[in-house]
């Protein structure tokens, strides 16, 4: 598969299918790990780093982990590419700076990515459509069973998977779901529910746009603690609280719908109409009105346009893909006609 | 406004972080709200981590001798780490073993691995289990760094007998 090849397709993570798609967008699962004695690749030096990465190379090729993946050297793809595989939810913008020895092994359908020689000497993540950390567990711990047949990882009783950073330490799993959370934003709720989340030792963030609305609406949660929980203990525990803030923003869904469906009505079309019509828009005000379609399709206020479609177009319209859709790099003043033209296109039945 | 990361651009995102109940507020430029964003799953608010911990300030109030402390195998040093926040190899670890010990007990809430172990047999013992000999080793270096130089004096000839030991089941171990 060549990168161009992705432009085509719809992220895995993007078909908003899975289960609880309507709130939430994706569930990722992220293990670091490392050689043993070989120096991490923030202190190693070019001779090493291309050591590690060619052992990898080598040990990946012999596991036979994965039926159809793409191996791309970072070195070799141009700056735009490598924020283009950013914007997929791919690798980390760390992984897209100082390119050299570094490296991405992608499985085609885009669920399974493998970053060589970022922080750590291997990132291996799994990403898929909806609230499904089940599923992205039992894939992640298959291909890292496999890979760790043939190479040997930095690992200690004590202390379990050793990493470059000592936040990452132990099980050296991040687990991280991303919801859209628009109710509970207009409702003013979000607030006091995040809080709630934040004592529970879990990480949220969120973007914020102008004043006091949202922007985009989406929250990530993950677990901070690596060390002295397995694996499954952990995700259970995530689990657990995501299902209640799942059941808030539902609650809060069915209040707009119940008591204030008209606003709810003007505020989704009026939103969906500006995007139909507008001819230039800024990344901003394209999260800002996405989010509020979003929310009117799941709620069927809006019927004309699926899931899928809005989703793909909060990453269609990033810097890079835009680029890409254009065949040519545009100054940023011309690029909110570009996305402008791209969404009218996208949205035109 | 003008944007707290790079005090050039005019901020239009204002970013709320949330970790461990601590509220942090940022307003960013666009260029630098992405930035923020696509690294936002990368690191855990580790600056502020590492900042807040007694033992983890600045490196000028380290006593000499701590910050000298070198991994064998990467080159290292503890006040390297200290900067950077990124330890160089596997075996820092086991170099940094006492330092790192109560950082991590501090991150995690606990220094005990629980969860999955490697599918290949390991043929090299990182870190563990913790031999006498490094134990004592730890020791010595909290004792000089103290300036209990009694205490430390009695603890190297402790390690001068253990070193002794060691010497001699390598030999009877190279002579089978
Ligand atoms: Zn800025
Ligand atoms: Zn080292």
């Amino acid at each position: 598969m060549k990168l161009n090849d992705l432009l085509n397709q719809t992220s895995e993570w993007l078909k908003g299918s899975g289960p609880k798609s309507d709130i939430v967008i994706s569930s990722r699962i992220r293990f670091a790990r490392n050689l043993v004695k070989a120096p991490f690749s923030d202190w190693a030096t070019k001779d090493q780093k291309k050591d590690a990465l060619s052992m990898i190379k080598k040990a990946m090729e012999s596991a036979g982990f994965l039926k159809d993946y793409t191996f791309f050297d970072m070195a070799e793809l141009s700056e735009i590419d490598r924020q283009f595989l950013v914007e997929r939810h791919l690798m980390s913008l760390e992984h897209a700076r100082n390119p050299e020895y570094k490296a991405l092994v992608v499985d085609n359908s885009e669920i399974i990515s493998i970053m060589i020689n970022e922080e750590d000497h291997l990132r291996i993540q799994v990403l898929k459509s909806g609230f499904n950390l089940t599923e992205a567990w039992r894939i992640i711990n298959k291909i890292d069973g496999k890979i760790n047949k043939k190479l040997e990882y930095a690992y200690s009783s004590k202390w379990g998977y050793l990493t470059a950073c000592p936040t990452n330490t132990g099980t050296a799993m991040r687990a991280s779901v991303m919801l859209h959370l628009p109710a509970l934003v207009l409702t003013k709720q979000v607030g006091k529910v995040l809080e709630t989340v934040a004592k529970l030792s879990l990480a949220i963030r969120g973007l914020y746009g102008e004043g006091t609305e949202a922007a985009g609406n989406f929250f990530q949660i993950s677990n901070q603690v690596t060390l002295g929980r397995a694996e499954e203990d952990i995700i259970g525990n995530i689990e657990s609280i995501i299902n209640q803030v799942i059941a808030r923003e539902a609650n809060a869904r069915h209040v707009l719908m119940t008591q204030d469906k008209d606003t709810l009505s003007d505020k989704t079309w009026r939103a969906y109409g500006t995007l139909k019509s507008a001819h230039m828009i800024t990344s901003d005000e394209t999260m800002r009105l996405l989010s509020i379609v979003r929310l009117g399709v799941d709620l069927g206020v809006i019927k004309d346009i699926d899931i899928k479609s809005i989703n793909s177009l909060f990453i269609l319209t990033q810097p890079a893909h835009l680029q890409k859709f254009e065949g040519k790099a545009s100054p940023s003043n011309e690029r909110d006609v570009v996305r402008a033209r791209l969404i009218r296109e996208r949205l035109k039945k | 406004m003008l944007c707290d990361v790079c005090g050039k651009n005019e901020a239009t995102v204002h970013l709320t972080e949330i970790v461990n109940d601590k509220v942090t507020k940022l307003n960013l430029c666009e260029t630098c709200a992405r930035e923020k964003s696509a690294k936002m799953e990368e690191h855990f608010g580790l600056g502020e981590l590492l900042a807040g911990l007694g033992d983890f300030g600045d490196v000028a109030e380290l006593p000499k001798k701590a910050v000298k402390i070198k991994c064998s195998n990467c080159g290292l040093t503890y006040s390297d780490f200290r900067r950077t926040g990124r330890l160089g190899c596997s075996e820092c670890y086991t170099a940094f073993q006492s330092k790192l010990e109560p950082l991590l007990k501090r991150i995690h809430g606990s220094d005990q691995h629980v969860g999955k172990t490697p599918s290949m047999k390991q043929t090299k013992v990182v870190t563990e289990p913790v031999s006498k000999l490094q134990e004592m080793k730890a020791k010595l270096k909290r004792a000089i760094d103290t300036e209990e130089f009694e205490e430390a004096a009695k603890i190297r000839d402790e390690i001068r007998e253990l070193e002794k030991k060691d010497e001699k089941k390598d030999k009877e171990k190279k002579e089978k």
